[in-house]
């Protein structure tokens, strides 16, 4: 540890914390080097965000001391926690997007009623703050006007303002591009130069590699290892995360690709308002092969998905499968693009692919509920659902094995491989997949993307979307990118670097980025 | 602590409770305006099961519960809320009304009966209809359209009797009695038949036909793809997309039937009852009805035992203000409120406190088995 030695600006001594009968955190322990920037990763459910939590005031440990500067303190709320020095930079952000940045920074940290002699003094502090850490923002723009970095940086900013010394950042590269990533750990490490004490909470082991000088391990509520960031490596640090070897290298034999199966043909799609969500949209899947689609989040893939799939109609243009032509005038339902041989594994599965109310037998027959053997008489066969449900498990490896128990009380990654199973129990022609490993785990992305790699092999065409650069890199033969609704190029995977597309995606250099 | 309870806690105990504290919240007003609050409980109780005439009434009142509460419980399983059973009973009765009407004179009970129940479930369905079709095509909110419609139902009534049916030298707005053909058997006439003695009440067939309806409802909404995509839809109406169902098609049927189940209550008030077209027969039980649905957990046979509890304070209730003269008719309805209240609005607010005492007594049997063993 030789590498890191210095004093501690936040140290956790035997936190514990549970929550019925849940124990989030167990005999926590951390020692957070005063000048250092410390990742905490861990699986979902691992108890990272939940320590963060008891540092931030937002829960209170049940046992269990936190020093900040070596003296004992209690957070009882966000309140003590910002009086002790400590920022927080949420995943999702708490920006009110019709202020300007300047009222964004003071709102909550005003002085006296009147806001005039507030917004002055913040607006000094401000250009104070941004000369010296390279926090450049606009103090009179709009937030909801800025790009999703900016607003990011606006939440440090809030956070610097209020006398943050030890930032906590919990998850922040997920809306960023692979730039917006890069200038955002060239900002950390500015404000590590300056002094200040910086958690990166992630699951991301590239970021924490680049990024961070000391990591902590987090698994089942516990801390199960701490290294020098110099002195581990990614194979390690998965490794202690899962609990057993995991392989990060995708093996897959060169695609053969086959006669195309779906073809879309300058498709847009017009939202309410009139807002185009997808421009001129022209694309080819074909049988054996994996198309990815990557983008930064929000730049028409949800749109795309919807459309393909039969869940919303095109506005113009036309797709063409399996014998059908889909146009605006001439829909054609989800249920019928199922039935014509295409599925659909939704980026967002609780929004499509599920049900709360349902146990995971239900969820298994989802979209197939009309054919036999689950409807053959018109009447549902409830323990045919189950036998189909069971097997799903048994092929896909869904724990526990339970076709009764209700289909959200899954882990995500076990309610990803349920959603897939269902969608290729019958083999699909095409297969749509968004965001194939969200919310899953590092253990279960290893087996969901060996399936889909499978599933190509098979002959099935396969469309991936996904906002991890490194998945779409690895799964797919083929690479459209995305930006504002349209496609901006298209990268053989084998040609394909991050930083390529990661400008693709921002549209730099093209004209018309919207 | 978001904890799962065994089911019986859950439909069971929980309900228990919720009645049982809406009780003591009313033994406390009465206690207020100076009555006996176990006295009034005893005269409530057997004024509703007191004997075989008053088991009669609870029932009969209990039927229409039954039907609205399962009215709401459809349409709420598909997501939407039908605040409008009131206007599709008032029409599912004028349905029935005006096919025994159009028939009573060709004498056959086995051809106006049935027709005259076919025509409550088309009246009530077509009531509920309009307001569905708005909903799924035109995207105006089902609440406040059902809401209108009982107004319009009230005041379509009005005209119609007061223009059109009313009975030549009738002195209130009342149809022509119906030929004897047209009603419906009473119950207390067969189990008198079968030598069982029990005293005359409105009790009629229509009780036998709310709970086939109650058997049909689960059997839709649980054991059909139908009712898959129903349920689906209620929840997440997306995923119902993403299933392949289509929405519009569902909200339209779902209210259909939901109007056709709380047109029967015309069923057993005009044809059971009153066998003549009148007004306001339906006063109440819309309302009631979606109590019901909830305290029944949108499921038929929680609907029944709700129905019976509603059917019981309607029945009770009158009788305690005949007993208790400080008893007004108001004050029942206040106890009724409160019932509402506690198995409704607040029907959630007891549940920590049965979660924290499953989970400490769990966790007290699981230390002493583990002593033990």
């Amino acid at each position: 540890m030789a590498a890191v030695a210095s004093d501690p600006a936040l140290e956790l001594i035997g936190i514990e914390k549970s929550f019925g009968p849940v124990h989030a955190n167990r005999d926590v322990t951390m020692a957070i080097p005063k000048g250092r920037i410390v990742g905490v990763i861990g699986e979902n459910g691992a108890g990272k965000s939940t320590i963060m939590k008891i540092v931030y005031g937002l829960h209170r440990p049940d046992a269990g001391e936190i020093r900040v500067d070596g003296l004992v303190v209690t957070h009882e709320s966000p309140r003590d926690a910002i009086a002790n020095g400590i920022g927080m930079v949420h995943q999702h952000f708490m920006l009110v997007e019709s202020f300007t940045v300047l009222e964004n920074i003071i709102l909550g940290a005003e002085q006296g009623a009147l806001l005039k002699p507030s917004l002055v003094a913040a607006r000094a502090e401000l250009l104070r703050l941004a000369r010296e850490y390279g926090l450049q923002v606009d103090p009179d723009a709009r937030v909801g006007d800025l790009p999703v970095g900016d607003q990011q940086r606006v939440e440090i900013l809030k956070a610097l303002y209020r006398g943050a010394r030890i930032l906590i950042l919990d998850e922040p590269t997920a809306v960023l591009t692979p730039q917006e990533t890069d200038q955002l750990f060239r900002i950390l490490g500015a404000l590590k130069d300056k002094g200040a004490t910086i958690l990166l909470i992630t699951h991301k082991l590239r970021e924490v590699m680049a990024a961070t000088d000391l990591v902590y391990v987090m698994r089942a509520g516990q801390v199960v290892a701490e290294r020098a960031t110099i002195a581990t490596n990614r194979e390690e640090l998965a490794e202690l995360m899962v609990g057993r070897k995991v392989r990060l290298k995708l093996d897959k034999a060169p695609a053969q690709p086959g006669a195309a199966v779906l073809y879309a043909e300058h498709v847009g799609l017009t939202g309410a308002g009139g807002v185009a969500l997808l421009k001129d949209i022209s694309l080819t899947l074909r049988a054996g092969e994996i198309v990815g689609v990557a983008g930064v989040s929000g730049n028409g893939q949800t749109e795309l998905l919807e459309v393909l799939s039969g869940i919303r109609a095109p506005s113009s243009g036309n797709i063409a499968f399996g014998g059908a032509s889909i146009t605006a005038g001439h829909p054609v339902d989800a249920g019928k693009m199922r039935a014509l041989g295409l599925s659909h594994v939704p980026e967002d599965r609780h929004r499509y692919a599920m049900c709360t109310a349902f146990n995971a037998a239900e969820t298994s027959v989802l979209g197939r509920h009309r054919d036999a053997p689950f409807a053959a008489s018109g009447v549902l066969d409830y323990p045919a659902m189950r036998e189909h449900c069971a097997a799903l498990m048994e092929r896909y490896d869904v724990r526990p094995r339970r076709p009764e128990q209700r289909a959200v009380r899954f882990s995500g990654g076990n309610q990803q491989k349920l959603v897939i199973a269902r969608e290729t129990a019958v083999p699909p022609k095409v297969l749509l997949v968004g965001q194939p490993t969200r919310g899953v785990d590092i253990g279960a992305i290893e087996f969901i993307h060996r399936q889909l790699i499978a599933l190509r092999d098979a002959g099935c065409a396969i469309l991936v979307v996904s906002v991890e650069l490194d998945e779409v890199m690895a799964l797919s033969d083929r690479i459209l990118v995305i930006c504002a609704g349209r496609i901006v190029g298209e990268v053989p995977a084998a040609e394909a670097d991050e930083k390529t597309l990661g400008l693709m995606m921002a549209n730099i250099g093209q004209g018309d980025a919207a | 602590m978001n904890q799962s309870l065994p089911r019986w806690v859950d439909i069971g105990l929980i309900p228990l409770a919720n009645v049982l504290l809406a009780f003591c919240a009313a033994g406390l007003i009465v206690l207020a305006i100076g009555a006996d609050p176990f006295a009034a409980v005893k005269f409530m109780l057997a004024g509703a099961l007191g004997n075989s005439e008053a088991i009669g009434y609870t029932l009969y009142y209990a039927t229409n519960y039954i039907f609205t509460g399962l009215a709401v419980a459809v349409a709420f399983h598909a997501g939407l809320f039908n605040i409008g059973g009131e206007g599709q009973a008032t029409l599912g009765g004028l349905g029935a009304g005006l096919a025994v009407l159009a028939l009573d004179h060709t004498g056959s009970a086995l051809v106006i009966v049935p027709t005259a129940i076919l025509a409550a479930a088309i009246f009530g369905a077509a009531w509920a209809a309009i307001p569905a079709y708005l909903q799924a095509y035109r995207g105006s909110h089902i609440v406040i359209t059902t809401i209108m419609f009982n107004f319009l139902a009230s005041a379509l009534m009005v005209y119609l009797m007061v223009n059109v049916l009313m009975a030549p030298g009738a002195v209130a707005p009342e149809s022509r009695d119906f030929a004897d053909t047209a009603a419906l058997p009473l119950i207390s006439d067969w189990l008198n038949a079968l030598g069982f003695h029990v005293m005359e009440s409105p009790l009629n067939l229509s009780l036998v036909f709310a709970l086939v309806a109650c058997a049909l409802v689960w059997f839709l909404v649980w054991h059909t793809p139908w009712g898959y995509e129903l349920r689906l839809m209620g929840f997440n109406a997306t995923a119902a997309l993403y299933a392949g169902a289509n929405p519009r098609r569902i909200i339209l049927l779902a209210m259909m039937l939901s109007g056709a189940l709380a047109g029967f209550v015309g069923v057993n008030e005009i044809l059971g009852v009153h066998h003549r077209l009148l007004l306001d027969f339906a006063l109440g039980y819309g309302f009631g009805g979606i109590a019901v649905a909830l305290m029944g957990r949108n499921h038929p046979v929680g609907i029944v035992f709700a129905g019976l509890l509603f059917g019981v304070l309607q029945q009770g209730g009158t009788e305690l203000t005949f007993e208790m003269p400080q008893v007004t008719r108001e004050m029942v309805v206040a106890i009724q409120g409160l019932v509402i209240l506690f198995s409704g609005a607040l029907a959630l607010m007891s549940r920590p406190w049965f979660e924290w005492s499953y989970w400490f007594v769990g966790r007290k049997l699981a230390v002493r088995k583990a002593a033990s063993a």
